[in-house]
């Protein structure tokens, strides 16, 4: 069976679509400019399990559950359900770790880079810009022989372990449902204030985050491997993808009245252009060595990678870090500490994109 | 000699980089890819497409692909 979703419509039409949805989320009550943001989202849960105590970001999305368990429905459906593994785990926590030490410097992934633009934030042109130059960065590695080395396949009941992750997770949100005005409802947290207290009804995000996944599952959606194959291969499949996601959000945004022309007072962003802009070529680097945005990673997880899935636990152990340790930025700029943490990760991503290359022949 | 490319098992995107380095080298002729991963087939048809060569054979094996690409100069 042909997969149109795959196809130069199917994918112009999937970005609209998720476009016109995150749109809507942030119209439901997601944060502004934040309808979807895979590593927000992904942090917030990591503060809702308590993990990282900053009371402002703790809220279990069930945006993310959606993803993950809409992906693992269309990969049976379509028989695309592949459960791997091995290809070097640990270098792809520690990519999933600085991938999200830069997100959060800049204040976003990817995604988020793009609706923050599409919702006027001036900002997130450096973020852009500096996604760009990090997966530009990864290219030239990839060009010189750069490759984390095959995978393997592996046990059914392997594959389901992430999804299986996600599903108690979400069982714990529905066991402990929020109380108003209550920064805890048994084992989880809840913020009563800032980004993590604004979201979509429960059912509204878990549903959408269910159809965007599918729909991610089946249309190969990524942000980072729009760019990368753009410059790599001059291939622009993805990359109309990425314009359509963009353009939808734009319209919705400015049919919902959500959009704020500006640089200064931006919704949950700061305005120091060098580290919005250092944060994201971190993040852009990580995501090509690993080979994938953290939205994809998600997908990829659910379809049975568990090396995917290895890098989302790496992102989850970043978020709580840079809460713990004062390195994500907030409004007010990015912080010493995280500023610290960025160089790091530039480092480690540029010493594992020289040292694990396989020789080129010429 | 038969024009082997062995993706399996890697990841996007390894198969389209190892088909376009084989490609570079050859004018003209078949390139059998052995992938498996649905994404993998449809970035290596996508990519071989744009390069001018033509899906000559598809075959799957149990969970894997044997993809069949050529060119006539």
């Amino acid at each position: 069976m042909k997969n149109v979703f795959a196809t130069k419509w199917g994918i112009v039409i999937v970005g609209g679509g998720i476009g016109v949805l995150a749109a809507l989320l942030q119209f439901w009550g997601n944060p502004a400019n934040m309808g979807i943001c895979v590593a927000c989202f992904v942090r917030d849960m990591t503060g809702a399990l308590g993990l990282h105590r900053a009371s402002v970001v703790q809220y279990l999305r069930p945006e993310i559950v959606g993803f993950v368990l809409g992906s693992f429905a269309a990969a049976y459906l379509f028989k695309e359900f592949r459960p791997r593994s091995g290809s070097a785990p640990v270098t792809r926590f520690i990519l999933g770790f600085f991938s999200m030490i830069g997100a959060l410097v800049f204040l976003g992934c990817p995604w988020r880079a793009l609706l923050r633009l599409a919702g006027g934030d001036g900002n997130a042109l450096l973020g852009l810009l500096g996604l760009g130059v990090g997966i530009w960065i990864g290219t030239l590695f990839l060009k010189n022989g750069y490759n984390l080395g095959a995978s393997r396949k592996t046990y059914t009941a392997a594959g389901w372990i992430f999804p299986a992750i996600m599903l108690a997770l979400l069982v714990i949100l529905l066991l402990n449902p929020q109380a108003t005005g209550d920064p805890q409802s048994g084992v989880l947290y809840f913020s009563i204030e800032g980004p993590g207290s604004m979201h979509a009804p429960l059912i509204i995000s878990l549903v959408v985050g269910l159809g965007i996944g599918f729909l991610a599952q089946r249309s190969r959606f990524c942000t980072m491997g729009a760019m990368r194959d753009l410059i790599l291969f001059k291939q622009v499949h993805l990359f109309s993808g990425l314009l359509s996601f963009t353009a939808a959000a734009f319209v919705m945004n400015l049919l919902l009245k959500q959009f704020n022309p500006g640089f200064a007072g931006q919704p949950v962003a700061h305005t120091m252009h060098l580290w919005n802009f250092a944060g994201m070529v971190l993040a852009g680097l990580a995501f090509t060595l690993a080979g994938g945005c953290p939205g994809r990673q998600l997908f990829l997880s659910g379809e049975g990678d568990g090396d995917a899935a290895i890098f989302v636990v790496g992102m989850v152990m970043g978020a709580a870090f840079a809460h713990n340790f004062g390195l994500a930025s907030s409004a007010a700029g990015a912080t010493s500490g995280g500023i610290t943490a960025l160089i790091i990760g530039l480092v480690v991503c540029l010493l594992i994109g020289f040292t694990m290359r396989e020789k080129v022949q010429a | 000699m038969e024009q082997l490319v062995d993706a399996r098992g890697l990841s996007c995107p390894q198969p389209v980089i190892m088909t376009l380095n084989k490609i570079k080298e050859l004018p003209e002729g078949e390139i059998v890819i052995l992938l498996d991963t649905d994404t993998s087939l449809e970035n290596v048809k996508r990519a071989a497409g744009s390069k001018g060569w033509k899906v000559v054979d598809l075959q799957a094996e149990s969970e894997d692909y044997r993809l069949v690409i050529g060119k006539q100069a």
